[in-house]
């Protein structure tokens, strides 16, 4: 799975960084989303979607990348 | 349930029969039938109300949606919180990018989730002191006077750098705020009277600032002239006044919710993994919905919501309340119904802190102040409970925010 941020469209509230601190972070000087990494291994997917479906501005989209 | 024509009165008085953390019955029969239906409201004008979850989400997320005061249409919540917020209007009621997003981004790093966080321990010993305070004075207590308000107010003033301030004050000028019962001037005369403390505080952060949220806004906004002083303290006065009586209704009606499921209250005081206490916060935001007087926004375009058209410049009100009961999210067959109190319940993607652009800021904030508070409170006091019965607890049936106005405890 391949994770997409939008930059433009986060809020900073930080739902992603609760759901999958592996993978997300906000930056120090606008709490804006900082993508730790882009192809997490598979067993963070669960936390991701967690991430994706919680996040209030639609920022984070997923892209299912063949096994 | 008071009829005008098609239209029901909203809001609905909760029901004095049944639970005091349910919400009223008609907003469930108006989920799980049509959805979405006209309500009447203070002004006459009648907007639409929207109650179930995947809805909630889809509107407050829809581009045709706006939380802009300004707009024709927008369904005030009363005349007196139209005159506060017009007098002190913000991002907070504001769209797009340099109305909404751009001044939000220079208060969401003082709120991101690690900066938090790294509060605990802070946050761990005002609760302390707080719990302290209580023990050594007399019973019954008043939960919400000693513990209650002083940890988010303490935690607020702290974080915007004004330790100093009188907390009493701004708690009544806040209550002012979120009163039914205010008029118009009420509200305006204690927005006015916060607004000059905040502008002082910048004005003084200015000359000396400090390491504090006030001195950034001062240093960083005001000295070079990127925002005006009034915008900034509209900022200050937002953050002060949301960021403490929301968080000690929750922790109020929290402790009332939990001191009459016994069951829970133990799963969370014997715990020693923090994961439990965390998602026992996020079940009480859901279960609770402390803004239960609904979310307001205006359609600036048409859009379908539920099989039905909502067109340009009709008021829309999204019932949070029912929308965190809702079966369709909340129903997995392993827990209790969504009308329960299940503290193991998987139910973080609650509305509880609305959804959008506009969610809440300060979450991170309350989510840790709540988690310290509960797993706090039952360990040192294993003997709380309530010292009247539940039904005479004086509930926030008259606000705009819900909790309670008094919650005597003994132990
Ligand atoms: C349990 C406690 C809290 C609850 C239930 C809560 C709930 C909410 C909700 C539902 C909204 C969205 C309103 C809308 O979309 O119209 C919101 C927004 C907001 N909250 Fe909270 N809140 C809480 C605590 C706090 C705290 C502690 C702070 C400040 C430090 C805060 C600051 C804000 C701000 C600034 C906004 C406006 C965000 C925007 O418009 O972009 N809240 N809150
Ligand atoms: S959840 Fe979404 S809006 Fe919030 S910080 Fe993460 S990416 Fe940004």
């Amino acid at each position: 799975m391949k994770i997409h941020i939008d930059e433009d469209r986060c809020v900073g509230g930080g739902q992603c960084v609760l759901a999958a601190p592996e993978v997300f972070d906000q930056r120090d000087d606008d709490g804006i989303v900082v993508l730790l990494q882009e192809q997490p291994a598979d067993d963070l997917d669960h936390q991701v979607r967690e991430a994706a479906l919680l996040c209030p501005a639609l920022a984070i989209t997923l892209e299912e990348t063949a096994p | 349930m008071l009829h005008t024509g098609d239209a029901p009165a909203y809001p609905m008085p909760r029901d004095a029969a049944r639970c005091p953390f349910d919400p009223p019955a008609e907003l469930a029969e108006i989920r799980d039938t049509d959805g979405i239906r006209r309500v009447q409201i203070w002004d006459g004008s009648r907007p639409w109300l929207v109650t179930r979850h995947a809805d909630i989400r889809a509107v407050l997320s829809h581009p045709a949606i706006s939380a802009d005061i300004d707009n024709e249409g927008y369904p005030h919540q009363s005349a007196a919180i139209r005159a506060r917020r017009s007098r002190a209007k913000t991002f907070f009621t504001a769209d797009g990018v340099e109305e909404h997003d751009e001044p939000r981004r220079v208060l969401a790093r003082e709120f991101t989730a690690k900066r938090m966080q790294s509060l605990r321990e802070v946050i761990q010993g005002v609760t302390d002191r707080a719990i302290d305070e209580m023990l050594a004075g007399e019973k019954p207590a008043d939960l919400v006077e000693k513990l209650a308000l002083p940890v988010p107010t303490v935690m607020i003033c702290d974080l915007l750098g004004a330790p100093d301030v009188d907390h009493a004050r701004v708690q009544d000028l806040t209550k002012v705020f979120v009163a039914a019962s205010s008029t118009p001037a009420d509200t305006t005369a204690a927005a006015e009277e916060l607004l000059d403390l905040i502008g002082g505080l910048l004005d003084e952060k200015a000359q000396a600032p400090g390491d504090d949220l006030l001195s950034r806004l001062a240093t960083e906004q005001l000295v070079p002239g990127l925002r005006t002083r009034e915008e900034l303290s509209r900022m200050g006065l937002l953050l002060l006044t949301a960021g403490h009586e929301t968080s000690a209704n929750m922790i109020a009606l929290g402790t009332a919710a939990l001191l009459t499921n016994p069951d829970q209250l133990a799963l969370i005081r014997d715990a020693e993994d923090p994961a439990v206490a965390a998602g026992a916060v996020e079940e009480l935001l859901r279960y609770l919905t402390i803004v239960h007087s609904g979310l307001r926004r205006v359609a600036i375009e048409d859009l379908e919501v539920a099989g039905t058209t909502i067109r340009r410049g009709e008021g829309v009100i999204l019932a949070l309340g029912p929308g965190n009961r809702d079966a369709a999210a909340f129903a997995d067959g392993e827990h209790a119904g969504p009308d329960s109190l299940d503290i193991t319940r998987p139910a973080r993607h609650h509305l509880a802190f609305g959804f959008g652009v506009h969610q809440c800021l300060g979450q991170q904030l309350a989510r840790v102040e709540l988690q310290v508070v509960f797993s706090t409170l039952f360990r040192r006091i294993p003997t709380l409970a309530l010292a009247q019965p539940l039904t005479d607890v004086p509930f926030k049936t008259d606000m705009s925010i819900y909790g309670a106005h008094e919650l005597l405890v003994t132990w």
